[in-house]
């Protein structure tokens, strides 16, 4: 299944960006972690933003980069956002909530706590109303994100807009899930054109000997393997360095995502 | 608005299963159905007063998952297991397996919430420093991670191709249709297993109670009188492959989808129903139908208010008064992520059993709908069925079922 890549959206420490994000990865620059990004996400309606979720920032924010690089209206585009545990802030209050014997949870977080909340908002921003999947795969969220994105513009012919995120997990529900900083990205996806950043050609094959791509830099590593969605950042160095490239990222034990990368321009 | 939607080949549902709180497999679906009884009753949950009714699931309490499956073991898995169990379901995947290989059968499955009540459990055990207990953390991943469910589905059937656990709410388990649907058209995959489990929790409990959108009684769909939704819980699944190679004449058969959003609101639906008219018109145009070949609308609603009124309008907008419409939360209660299975596999028994269910408990039907809803059961042939599913987010699945 060949695509074509139109856009781009990154968003976590030392790489607030796909400009910064690029220059980093193709080694231009040096990572420099620091404070956590807090996005504006300028797309929501204020009223929307003061309430929303770090998801839905986040989300948001990485969503509409993307969309900006790729010059398509967001009305048009359909949406996948993979995430392995969703809104666990939110899921964190109301359990908490749920554990006093008054259990009254608030209504807005209610609705807040399902796992396509940052879709629901990306549709009461955009006021778009294609097709919008929310999945989950654990440690993998991005790879079946990407799966089920890529496989979607290869049998529809149409673009889409894959965010794949997942945001530090607060006290105690840490202990469940050790994620100590926040992750987003978003990939527009289209059928294949000269126009774009990058092409991409995708092959579903059993694992074998061949291990998943990991990144030189340990620090990067350390981001890499510390946040399901920054499983991306192999594809991501891919399309930043240039070249033809191939990266391998692992879909469960069983199986593994062979992507050939050929950038198209810069 | 369907420009660019084309047919698709139809995937025959090869086997299929369902429990829900009518009980466990198709047979009690079925009698449930013939025999108009409500799988409702008043809540009697854990420990929860609130008033209002649930269809709690029999039995759920009284076993464990052991062996290679314990870190599994959750109400929700234990559910899915229950479901796995029934109509011959496991031996019809053993079939598939041995007939495509393992990694060639994909897993899409469906939840809403997955198996948060071991979070809400984990959360009333913190200790004095406020850490969760260690039988919750270190299985945290087995139980409620979103994606939990299709771990233990693959687990459960010896699968090793792709999976994944889609999660839009109440139209999760309608949307994996749709998903299975381009894995095989891609030809990522020959057969795919999806479904859809949600199981009771506080959270959903609380929350519906919290939005005023529980009934005090036992829903009443399409009700004049209708002031909000039953909760229920359900697990259910359908091996599809390509009608090109197993469809018999008669199989029952998926033959289109359509899926949409509203764009508009997180927990109410667009007031003119413009996403699910969408979802509905993409349905038709993939199973390349006309709205006069739909004989049957199996509705989303839930009986609340607002959900009953907006589906009406978007189903007469594209049927008229023509075909029958009704919605059997009346027997199962909104069972949620796994609304979209429940009503499939419905679907496809009203379809071989020539049956559509009379919406249960609505003794007068709302006025101000327009659409035919029917109030008792009817008998005789039927080819073609719409099941309609919406969700929080404004998200909407549309799916058409039909034999072959």
């Amino acid at each position: 299944m060949k695509v074509s890549i139109q856009g781009i959206g990154l968003l976590a420490t030392g790489l607030a960006g796909w400009e910064t994000g690029r220059a980093v990865l193709a080694g231009h620059g040096s990572f420099q972690p620091g404070e956590m990004p807090d996005p504006e996400a300028a797309l929501l309606p204020p009223n929307e933003r003061r309430r929303s979720s770090d998801c839905v920032r986040w989300a948001v924010q990485v969503a509409q980069e993307a969309i900006a690089q790729s010059g398509l209206g967001p009305r048009e585009v359909p949406t996948v956002f993979a995430s392995s545990g969703g809104e666990m802030g939110v899921l964190d209050t109301l359990c908490r909530t749920l554990a006093t014997p008054e259990r009254e949870i608030s209504p807005t977080l209610f609705h807040q706590s399902v796992h396509n909340t940052p879709s629901g908002y990306w549709g009461i921003a955009t006021t778009c109303q294609q097709s919008s999947t929310a999945l989950s795969c654990y440690d993998d969220s991005f790879a079946a994100g990407l799966l089920e994105a890529v496989t979607f513009v290869h049998v529809e012919q149409r673009p889409l807009l894959l965010v794949a995120y997942d945001l530090a997990v607060p006290a105690p529900l840490n202990e469940a899930r050790p994620i100590s900083a926040g992750f987003a990205v978003a990939l527009l996806f289209a059928p294949p054109s000269d126009a774009a950043l990058a092409t991409m050609q995708l092959h579903l094959r059993e694992t074998d000997q061949e291990p998943a791509s990991h990144l030189q830099d340990l620090a990067l590593e350390q981001v890499r393997l510390g946040n399901p969605a920054a499983r991306s950042l192999p594809l991501l160095k891919a399309i930043a360095t240039g070249g033809s490239q191939k990266v391998i990222v692992s879909l469960l034990e069983s199986q593994q995502l062979v992507l050939e990368i050929d950038r198209c321009r810069n | 608005m369907s420009a660019n939607v084309q047919p698709i080949t139809p995937l025959t549902l090869t086997a299929y299963t369902l429990v829900t709180a009518n009980g466990r497999g198709v047979g009690p679906v079925l009698q449930a159905l013939r025999g108009r009884r409500s799988g409702l009753k008043p809540c009697d949950f854990e420990d929860v007063t609130l008033k209002t009714y649930i269809g709690r699931v029999e039995g759920l309490e009284d076993f464990s998952l052991g062996n290679e499956l314990e870190r599994f073991d959750c109400r929700n898995n234990r559910l899915a297991w229950l479901g796995l169990q029934q109509d011959g379901f496991m031996v019809a995947v053993a079939e598939a397996k041995q007939r495509y290989g393992a990694h060639r059968v994909a897993v899409v499955m469906g939840t809403s919430t997955s198996g948060i009540l071991e979070t809400e459990h984990a959360y009333q055990a913190r200790s004095q420093a406020g850490s969760l207990p260690d039988w919750y953390t270190s299985r945290y991943r087995y139980t409620h991670n979103m994606f939990s469910l299709g771990h233990f589905v693959q687990a459960c059937l010896g699968l090793r191709g792709p999976a994944m656990v889609v999660s839009t709410a109440c139209s999760s388990s309608a949307k994996v249709f749709a998903t299975a649907d381009r894995l095989l058209r891609a030809g990522l995959c020959d057969a795919a297993i999806v479904g859809g489990v949600d199981s009771l929790c506080l959270t959903t409990l609380y929350g519906f109670s919290a939005l005023q959108l529980l009934s005090t009684g036992p829903c009443r769909p399409c009700d004049e009188d209708r002031d909000g939704l039953s909760l229920g819980e359900a697990a259910g699944f359908a091996l599809l492959e390509s009608s090109e190679l197993v469809g018999r004449r008669g199989a029952v058969a998926l033959l289109g989808y359509g899926e949409s959003t509203d764009g508009y609101h997180m927990s109410h639906p667009h007031p003119e129903g413009a996403g699910a008219i969408r979802a509905i018109r993409d349905a038709l145009a993939r199973a390349g139908l006309r709205p006069e070949d739909i004989e049957y609308v199996n509705l989303h609603g839930t009986a609340t208010r607002a959900n009953d009124s907006v589906e009406d309008k978007a189903v007469y907008s594209i049927f008229g008064a023509r075909p029958a419409c009704s919605s059997t939360k009346g027997w199962t209660g909104h069972t949620l992520g796994a609304a979209g299975i429940t009503e499939a596999v419905i679907s496809a028994l009203c379809l071989t059993e020539g049956l559509i269910p009379g919406t249960l408990n609505c003794a007068r039907v709302d006025p101000s709908l327009k659409s035919r809803i029917l109030r008792e059961n009817q008998i005789g042939s039927l080819s073609c069925v719409a099941s309609n599913i919406f969700g929080f987010g404004g998200n909407n699945c549309s799916l058409i079922l039909g034999k072959l």
